[in-house]
């Protein structure tokens, strides 16, 4: 199913490609030759990227929110609590903005990779803030991580706004667009780093879910089963806020693709994160390439930010999931 | 095996939540074979004390001894290969089927996928707990007493083999609040049943009369401090229950059992 996806996925577009045009073009591509024409060209430096990249950033968002739900033990929880996206976005405003400013070394140093370093580490330093705050006498209790993720992320929310303020009109429309997401800039550069980082981490997780099942009785009893829950907890934080300001840092914040896959996927599969976790992998890919393609095609040849398809349908379908289902019951639980 | 080498020995336990002493110098013993219950009035220190022999409350004064092990040299995934705990109310943040929930019991056993006998513990479990027909219920969909024998089944699935040398730890906190008369005898039966099979048992109660029933030794504690223990034949006077709960009682023959029977009001 991934794959048939994928390969749609890869087909449509505003240039559609024929699949013995894709083959060709990879024929070509591993004989070392250059593309024979623009539709081979087209598939290879620009459809095929933008579609990897667009799988693992969903799988990382839907697997990061496994974990961050998991973590948090509770089900509104989205990647972006803990400050990453709002300090990603923070530190990729402040780029387009004062760019013109920075000395001509540093720009040159870093070359095309000038907003999602610096966008990168805003993320990183947004999540250390929180953690830091939330941190006190060597525990860190979800609660206040919660409340001060909400903190630093209207912090960071309003660098933002200033920066779209004192921001000249192009800039502005910059910072807007990247707030919503977009693959449009996706190289084969991109998914290599995303990848890697995304595999890595990919695996590490899949080694904790048995660890963060015992999180869901609580951490007494996880303790009780002889998991050390402060230790897991400060793993997971790491691991989550790696791939996040990662995928973040190169193709902006895309909204609720965390939030809303794992609630489905505990509907169709349940909560075990064994499962869970290779699932939303898999889901998160799928529905991000789907949401991309809608992107393409809807004002083709123009196109859309990923961000505006991925809340405008995402939201419905999360409310509709949860009213048909009568998931959360009046005590605030959850069931399915 | 000599009886040193396994039971459960707390020296000077001291504990403060702030400045407010929750435990003053608590010094006992809970030797394998019996079945140890501590009883006391609301806010005596009870979980607190089990929770700190448990290995849960990790800042306070004092030493806590399994066998000639001192606690704080035990790993806590192998201390949880041979100590299970049952808390109070646990409560699960998603939903889990009843076996998922009985398996995580048997977690410290296993790396990643449980294996044949790590299946077959707990089906038995589950069948001795009367939730063979529970098995594919989701856990929050369940009544309150249902779900405490999950709990309870699962934290038996942990300890549920005797271990080769030593043995096991089982203790439990308020283990019968949510369930009927009939479970809270079923309940008591089991653990004597693994009380007798090479187990330091220690569960903390509220009903006296159970406790005489089934214990073999009980713990009065009250404002953090051991105020008697022995056999319940031993120790058990009105002046005790007065002095430790202020209630006053009068305690009778139980004819059918021939143990102590504690009647509230006095005449």
């Amino acid at each position: 199913m991934l794959i048939a996806v994928l390969l749609f996925a890869i087909a449509f577009g505003a240039v559609s490609i024929l699949p013995s045009e894709m083959f060709s073009s990879l024929k070509h591509f591993f004989e070392g030759k250059d593309p024979a024409n623009i539709y081979e060209g087209v598939f290879i430096q620009l459809r095929l990227p933008r579609v990897l990249l667009c799988a693992i950033t969903g799988a990382i968002l839907a697997v990061s929110g496994v974990l961050m739900q998991g973590l948090f033990r509770n089900p509104i929880v989205e990647p972006g609590l803990v400050g990453t996206s709002a300090g990603a976005a923070l530190g990729a405003s402040i780029v387009f903005v004062m760019a013109p400013n920075f000395s001509p070394a540093f720009k040159s140093f870093t070359g095309p990779l000038l907003v999602p370093l610096v966008a990168f580490a805003g993320a990183l330093m947004a999540t250390y803030i929180v953690y830091a705050l939330a941190k006190s006498a060597k525990r860190v209790s979800i609660m206040s991580l919660l409340l001060i993720g909400i903190a630093v992320n209207a912090v960071c929310l309003s660098g933002t706004g200033f920066m779209s303020y004192i921001a000249r009109d192009p800039q502005a429309r910059s910072i807007t667009f990247w707030n919503l997401g977009t693959f449009s800039g996706a190289s084969w550069q991109q998914v290599f780093i995303v990848g890697t980082v995304a595999s890595i981490i990919f695996i590490f997780s899949l080694r904790y879910s048995k660890q963060l099942n015992t999180l869901l009785l609580g951490e007494e009893e996880a303790g009780y089963l002889g998991v050390d829950a402060d230790k897991l907890k400060m793993r997971i934080m790491l691991l989550n806020t790696a791939m996040v300001s990662v995928a973040t840092a190169f193709v902006g914040v895309i909204s609720f693709m965390g939030l809303i896959v794992p609630h489905v996927l505990r509907l169709l599969i349940g909560s075990d994160n064994k499962k869970l976790l290779p699932a939303s992998m898999i889901a998160g890919a799928l529905l991000l390439v789907l949401a991309d393609m809608c992107a393409r095609l809807i004002l083709a040849p123009a196109e859309v930010p990923i961000g505006i398809i991925t809340s405008l349908v995402g939201a419905p379908v999360f409310i509709i999931l949860l009213k048909r289902f009568n998931v959360v019951n009046e005590k605030g639980g959850y069931h399915a | 095996m000599k009886k040193e080498d396994t039971m459960l020995k707390t020296q000077n336990l001291y504990y403060r939540i702030g400045k407010k002493l929750i435990l003053n110098g608590i010094n006992t013993e809970f030797n394998p074979g019996e079945f140890n219950m501590i009883l006391g009035p609301n806010g005596s220190g009870k979980s607190s004390f089990l929770k700190i022999f448990s290995g849960e409350i990790n800042k306070y004064e004092g030493t806590v001894f399994y066998g000639q092990e001192k606690i704080v040299h035990l790993k806590k995934e192998e201390l949880a290969k041979h100590r299970a705990v049952m808390s109070q109310q646990p409560e699960l943040s998603f939903p889990l089927m009843v076996e998922e929930v009985v398996m995580m019991g048997r977690y410290p056993h296993f790396s990643f996928n449980p294996n044949k006998k790590d299946e077959d513990i707990c089906n038995e479990v589950m069948d001795r707990m009367n939730l063979a027909s529970f098995k594919e219920r989701n856990y929050l969909t369940l009544s309150g007493g249902e779900k405490q024998r999950v709990q309870y089944a699962r934290v038996l699935a942990q300890v549920w083999e005797k271990p080769a040398i030593g043995c096991r730890y089982l203790f439990l906190d308020e283990p019968l609040t949510s369930l009927d008369i009939n479970y809270q005898q079923e309940f008591l039966q089991i653990a004597r049943e693994f009380t007798k099979a090479d187990t330091v048992m220690v569960a903390v109660m509220h009903d006296i009369n159970l406790a005489i029933q089934y214990a073999d030794k009980l713990f009065f504690l009250k404002e953090g401090e051991l105020v008697a223990h022995g056999k319940p034949k031993d120790i058990l006077s009105e002046e005790l229950i007065k002095k430790v709960f202020n209630v006053s009682v009068t305690i009778i023959n139980n004819p059918v059992t021939n143990n102590p029977l504690v009647v509230y009001g006095s005449g």
